[in-house]
């Protein structure tokens, strides 16, 4: 709000100073130039306090007439001079004004200053987005639909304009200004008591590197998460210490190496990291054999070293024959069917188109389609507007670099507990995940589940807590049972255990839990709000764990124990 | 030379010295305070304080901080004066006199403090 004050102000000096003097000039003729009276003969002039009350009316064109007596000629001379000279003071100082909140830089300031107040008065976590892109779009979507605050930074206006217009359900603070530029992260909440993490998803790797230096040098403590595309650029940031780095083509590349030699982890993984509430598309899995890889930049370079370390056999198309030395290379961009069919489309199982343009890379995927039908089809697709093309092309597999990127931050700031399982899961067999995903497929339905983690403690676990102060543990199946129907199950599944930092994968139901323990489930909605329930309220719990049906509330409790009969939940 | 200081410099000194032609003389005798002289040390005083808007500084806030008082206390004399003349019509006996020359000897000593202030910035810039 300062800035804004002091640019008005200062603005508006001239025009100010302009009707100060104009009407102590005016107010100063009326007191000089003698008046009338009433039988013609010259009076005195006008007294200050009359003048200025004359001026007063006068300039701000009410016009009451020739107060207190008709004025003489001289001084009527004199007040038609005061009305013209009021109105060019008037209109003067009304026009900067106008000028002035048109003016861009001011509305910028205005912008800042509204910004950084949305900003302070937040109370709650909150995430800080910079570049709200493709990938930062689809996680502040993701993130307003399970209630989390983020502040967004984005350098194109048109995209704060976009963003503006749709509809939240919480309030996003968004500022058109430069992230890389530490002013503005300090603006946007860098170090602000409820910031609780910094993501650095801009579309240029110099801008995300520049963000994370300023987040590390500013607030060395701050969960950061950046997004890059190339390998020097993670390596710089590595080396600023940034928490965890995405590079959207390394990420495609390990589940595509994981899809091709361990279809179920591949699934279970999609599946615990897809967008809540979407349905699950069940794909062929891909094949081994020969693939065919088109393009061999950033993303071309990171599929052929994981296709190679899950042993498959390699053909690129590449307009530069050298670019790969070591691979059989085919000159040409893969739009000529010839190029095709020299690469052998006909005898290969997988086809990777991956150039940076998604109109190549859609004719290119079209025509070795109709070379060869039965070809596994991996698309990379560059811009989510396109989506709708690439659907009505239905690839088995369309690779988004922003939706990729999202997901795993969306896991990684929802539920933290989620990459560690993820990562566990890696070591498992896939027979192990197979299933793991039949059983979840059969508990939780087809659509994406959510993931979500609970710890047992005073905060997050009121009922279970207290109830843990008194026993030594607690069964992990009452968190599983329906509090409404105490027969049925919930639809949850618990995924990890973490107890003392040891983690046990898929806990059995008759296990049990202790204080401090840290459980992540994967389950329907309702499944979470009701384990919620049971977590926080001692009558459900007590429910669940005995079947006794109290309705006792804080008052009811207190009077049965001073009769000497034990209070709900501790039954 | 720096035209805007010089204005700047000038209106703050006319601001003062103009309250001060106002201010001396004896205290309850009008003969001595010219209401023209209020008038002029009024508008001046006015023009030094939207000289003043507009700068962030510590030493501009209190610039403007003096200025504003010494508005207050000119303006305060002005309704005084007017109040006398025209509402009670009793005019400018001593006690008013004394009371509105009392006023603007206020606002003089706002204006000598906005004239320290100008001083020691300048002194501060030629170190």
């Amino acid at each position: 709000m300062g800035s804004v004050f002091f640019i008005v102000l200062r603005r508006m000096r001239a025009p100010l100073i302009t009707l100060i003097v104009i009407y102590a000039v005016s107010v100063l003729g009326l007191v000089l130039i003698p008046g009338v009276d009433a039988s013609g003969k010259p009076a005195p002039p006008m007294s200050f306090f009359h003048a200025f009350y004359f001026v007063s009316y006068t300039a701000s064109t009410i016009g009451f007439g020739e107060i207190p007596a008709a004025f003489s000629d001289p001084q009527r001379m004199w007040a038609t001079a005061t009305i013209y000279l009021s109105v060019i003071g008037w209109t003067y100082s009304i026009l900067t004004i106008l000028a002035l909140f048109s003016d861009r830089g001011f509305q910028q300031a205005l912008a800042a200053s509204r910004f950084r107040r949305r900003v302070a008065r937040i109370a709650e976590p909150f995430y800080l987005i910079c570049g709200c892109g493709e990938t930062g779009g689809l996680l502040i979507h993701a993130l307003d639909r399970i209630d989390r605050r983020c502040v967004v930074v984005e350098s194109d206006e048109a995209r704060i304009v976009e963003l503006e217009l749709e509809d939240f359900r919480t309030d996003a603070p968004a500022l058109v200004a430069d992230a890389s530029q530490p002013q503005t992260l300090l603006l946007a909440g860098l170090r602000h008591p409820w910031c609780r993490g910094v993501l650095a998803l801009t579309n240029q790797d110099a801008a995300n590197l520049a963000i994370a230096a300023a987040v590390r040098l500013l607030n060395p403590g701050m969960p950061l998460l950046c997004r890059a595309e190339l390998a020097d650029t993670v390596e710089r940031m590595t080396g600023f210490g940034a928490d965890y780095i995405f590079n959207p083509f390394e990420v495609f590349g390990r589940l595509l190496a994981q899809a091709l030699h361990a279809p179920a982890r591949y699934r279970l993984h999609r599946w615990l990291t897809g967008t809540p509430g979407t349905c699950m598309s069940t794909g062929d899995d891909p094949p081994r054999g020969r693939w065919i890889v088109c393009g061999y930049g950033r993303f071309g370079r990171s599929v052929v070293s994981w296709l190679v370390r899950g042993g498959m056999e390699l053909t690129l198309i590449d307009p530069d024959v050298k670019a790969a030395p070591g691979f059989r290379v085919v000159a040409g961009s893969g739009i000529e069917e010839a190029v095709l069919r020299e690469a052998g489309v006909a005898e290969a199982v997988g086809f990777v188109a991956g150039t940076d343009d998604d109109i190549n890379n859609l004719s290119i995927a079209m025509a070795a389609r109709r070379l060869n039908p039965e070809l596994f089809m991996v698309v990379r697709q560059n811009q989510q507007a396109r989506r709708e093309l690439f659907e009505a092309y239905a690839p088995d597999l369309a690779v988004v670099p922003s939706e990729i990127v999202g997901h795993a931050c969306l896991a990684l700031l929802t539920t933290p507990l989620l990459p560690v399982f993820l990562r566990q899961m890696e070591q498992q067999d896939d027979e192990w995940a197979r299933s793991l995903l039949a059983r979840m497929r059969l508990e939780l339905g087809d659509d994406v589940p959510e993931s979500w983690s609970v710890r047992l403690d005073a905060v997050q676990a009121a009922a279970a807590d207290a109830w843990l102060e008194r026993r030594a543990s607690l069964p992990l199946a009452a968190l599983l049972t329906n509090p409404a129907a105490r027969e049925s199950r919930l639809a949850c599944v618990p995924l990890l255990l973490r107890r003392d930092c040891g983690d046990h994968l898929v806990p059995t139901d008759s296990g049990d839990l202790r204080a401090g323990d840290e459980i992540l489930f994967a389950g329907t909605h309702g499944a979470r709000v009701r384990q919620q329930l049971i977590l926080r309220n001692a009558n459900a719990l007590a429910y669940v764990l005995t079947g006794r049906e109290t309705q006792s509330g804080w008052l009811w409790g207190w009077l049965l124990g001073r009769l000497g009969r034990p209070p709900a939940g501790a039954a | 030379m720096n035209l805007e200081k010089v204005i700047f410099g000038f209106f703050i000194v006319l601001a003062a010295t103009l309250n001060f032609g106002f201010f001396v003389g004896d205290i309850g005798n009008p003969v001595y305070h010219h209401v023209f002289e209020l008038f002029a040390a009024i508008v001046v005083n006015l023009i030094a304080t939207v000289l003043k808007f507009g700068d962030r500084t510590q030493i501009g806030a209190i610039h403007l901080a003096t200025s504003l008082v010494a508005d207050l206390q000119l303006v305060a004399a002005a309704c005084v004066w007017a109040y006398a003349t025209h509402v009670t019509g009793e005019g400018m006996t001593a006690s008013i006199t004394a009371s509105v020359v009392s006023l603007s000897g206020g606002a003089l000593l706002a204006n000598i403090v906005s004239l320290a202030i100008l001083i020691a910035e300048t002194v501060m810039m030629r170190r």
